[in-house]
């Protein structure tokens, strides 16, 4: 049985208060908070058994090992992926799609070559692929927005061509909640032979993802939107690809044999994780899918499907205000602006109510340049979050508009 | 007595004493909104890159004239709060020489509790505002000294 009061004493900062008001914490798509069993987890690892992972012949090294081990196969199995050599753990999501601009980019990519992305990414989403552009003198195309903030899909045969070397596309945008049809394109762009990255940084924490259906060759995503720690994200990646693409950096554990002559690297999925690894994150994030499954993905989808609907009524009652990402499907953001209202001001306001919210750009300017924005502001609502919080929120915008107007 | 008769001090007196009457922070920021609602907006045309800092969440534009040896400023933002922020440093800035510019030190902005819009991690650019000002009083220092 879902109860969310339950749930909230599990997030020890959620009874905090900011100005003398209760939390009100509305900015679960910049960062989660963290359930105690996580913190306890992290906490534990640095008080009980911490050593490093694969090198130590004693006990405290193998048991490091093990746990990190574990929790690579607890990623594994929460994203239904086929193999354990196909999860590297990395920084996050922009460290994971870095890495396959980079490598992917070494191996397959030529001058004249494509990318091809979305209207609707992150900058993490796009300035890899930029940058690797740039040394690889290949191009990046884009498939644009539709006015509701979904993408033109139908324009992907026209966009493309003998040229395109890969599909990299955000499962959810970041700025505007609006869930993208993932499937749909990996499926097209298959049928051309072309390999697609899901950027998963807003879905995975929101709903199902089963790597074997959705048949992506990379999914990227990071620990911190998903209840772990920070600084730990995941980059799965199928096994032909992240066998013949060259590693991203050198150094410890991605190495089998140096010698000043020649270097022969670690197999999967060591290869790709030079240097010692956050292993404490990775344990922190084995944690936290066990955790959500504890709880049980699907009274999350349907807690937070009833927070967006109950969001967007009450919103819409109010005169004055413009939803952007106006669609069916989409995750529990809600990317607004006031008439006349800066959305600084706004912003400014609401957090001396105890309202946390983000405001500005989301990292995704070539979004808010579609629709001709600066910036909105963003609540962005998870499973903890409740109807009562929405309405201190409704009441924070009476109170911006009050004030402004 | 207008601003510029004053000294810096004064003035910043006078805005601490306006803001100790005020209890909580929706008022001091209704304060604020109305002293933004007061800053005369700018001509369109400095409205450009020229004159936008950096680094600031809402776009603040400052236009420095310089007339007799004294430095007015004329400052806009799209947003309301940040304008009336730009308002009370105008107010203690505005119609300065170059040196009491340079040498001011703003010790309202901590009374007034406005000193945590002071960090450089806060984007409304506070930092970035005066920051600026002084560099143009000790551009136009440079100048005079030419």
């Amino acid at each position: 049985m879902f109860d969310v009061i339950k749930i909230r004493s599990d997030f020890p900062v959620l009874a905090t208060t900011v100005y003398d008001k209760p939390l009100v914490y509305f900015d679960n798509a910049a960062t989660t908070q963290k359930p105690e069993e996580v913190i306890n987890a992290i906490k534990q690892a640095y008080t009980t058994y911490y050593s490093n992972i694969h090198r130590g012949v004693h006990a405290l090294s193998d048991i490091s090992s093990e746990k990190y081990e574990s929790a690579r196969e607890k990623v594994r199995s929460f994203i239904n992926a086929g193999s354990v050599e196909e999860i590297i753990f990395t920084a996050g999501t922009t460290a994971s799609v870095n890495l396959v601009a980079f490598s992917f980019g070494e191996r397959y990519v030529k001058s004249g070559d494509e990318i091809l992305i979305s209207g609707l990414e992150h900058h993490a989403n796009i300035v890899p692929w930029q940058m690797m552009c740039q040394r690889k003198n290949a191009h990046l195309k884009v498939i644009p927005v539709n006015d509701d903030g979904t993408l033109r899909i139908e324009e992907i045969d026209g966009l493309i061509t003998e040229k395109t070397k890969l599909v990299s596309i955000t499962q959810v945008s970041n700025a505007l909640g609006v869930i993208i049809p993932v499937k749909k394109i990996i499926d097209k762009a298959h049928e051309y032979d072309i390999p697609v990255l899901v950027d998963g940084a807003q879905g995975v924490q929101h709903g199902h993802v089963d790597i074997r259906e959705l048949d992506c060759d990379f999914y990227a995503f990071s620990g911190h939107k998903i209840y772990g720690p920070t600084g730990i994200g995941v980059l799965y990646g199928k096994k032909k690809w992240l066998e013949e693409m060259p590693p991203y950096q050198g150094g410890g554990d991605m190495v089998e044999r140096v010698s000043f002559e020649k270097t022969t690297y670690n197999k999967l999925p060591f290869k790709f994780e030079a240097g010692t690894t956050n292993f404490v994150g990775a344990i922190g994030i084995g944690k936290a899918l066990d955790y959500i499954e504890s709880v049980g993905m699907e009274d999350i989808i349907k807690h937070e499907k009833e927070l967006t609907e109950y969001a967007s009524t009450r919103m819409k009652e109010i005169r004055g205000i413009e939803i952007y990402g106006n669609t069916k499907e989409k995750i529990s953001i809600m990317s607004f602006l006031i008439d006349k209202v800066h959305q600084y001001d706004a912003g400014m306001i609401l957090d001396k109510m105890g309202i946390a919210v983000r405001t500005g750009s989301h990292c995704a300017q070539p979004v808010m340049a579609r629709f001709g924005i600066d910036g909105t502001i963003r609540a962005s609502m998870c499973f903890y979050n409740t109807r009562e919080e929405i309405d201190v929120l409704i009441e924070g915008i009476e109170k911006v508009k009050r004030m402004m107007l | 007595m207008s601003y510029q008769e004053m000294t810096i001090e004064e003035v910043q007196n006078e805005i601490i004493e306006e803001f100790s009457m005020l209890d909580d922070w929706m008022e001091r920021y209704d304060h604020l909104i109305e002293e933004g609602k007061d800053l005369p907006p700018i001509d369109e045309k400095y409205k450009k890159n020229d004159y936008l800092i950096e680094g600031c969440q809402s776009r603040v534009w400052i236009y420095p004239e310089f007339i007799d040896g004294r430095i007015q400023f004329k400052a806009d933002s799209d947003a309301i709060i940040v304008r009336g922020i730009i308002a009370l440093l105008i107010k203690v800035l505005s119609g300065r020489t170059p040196d009491e510019i340079i040498e001011s030190d703003l010790y309202f902005i901590d009374r007034v509790g406005l000193s945590q819009n002071l960090s450089p991690t806060r984007s409304n650019g506070l930092m970035a505002m005066l920051k600026q000002m002084k560099m143009y009083a000790l551009a136009y220092k440079a100048k005079q000294k030419n």
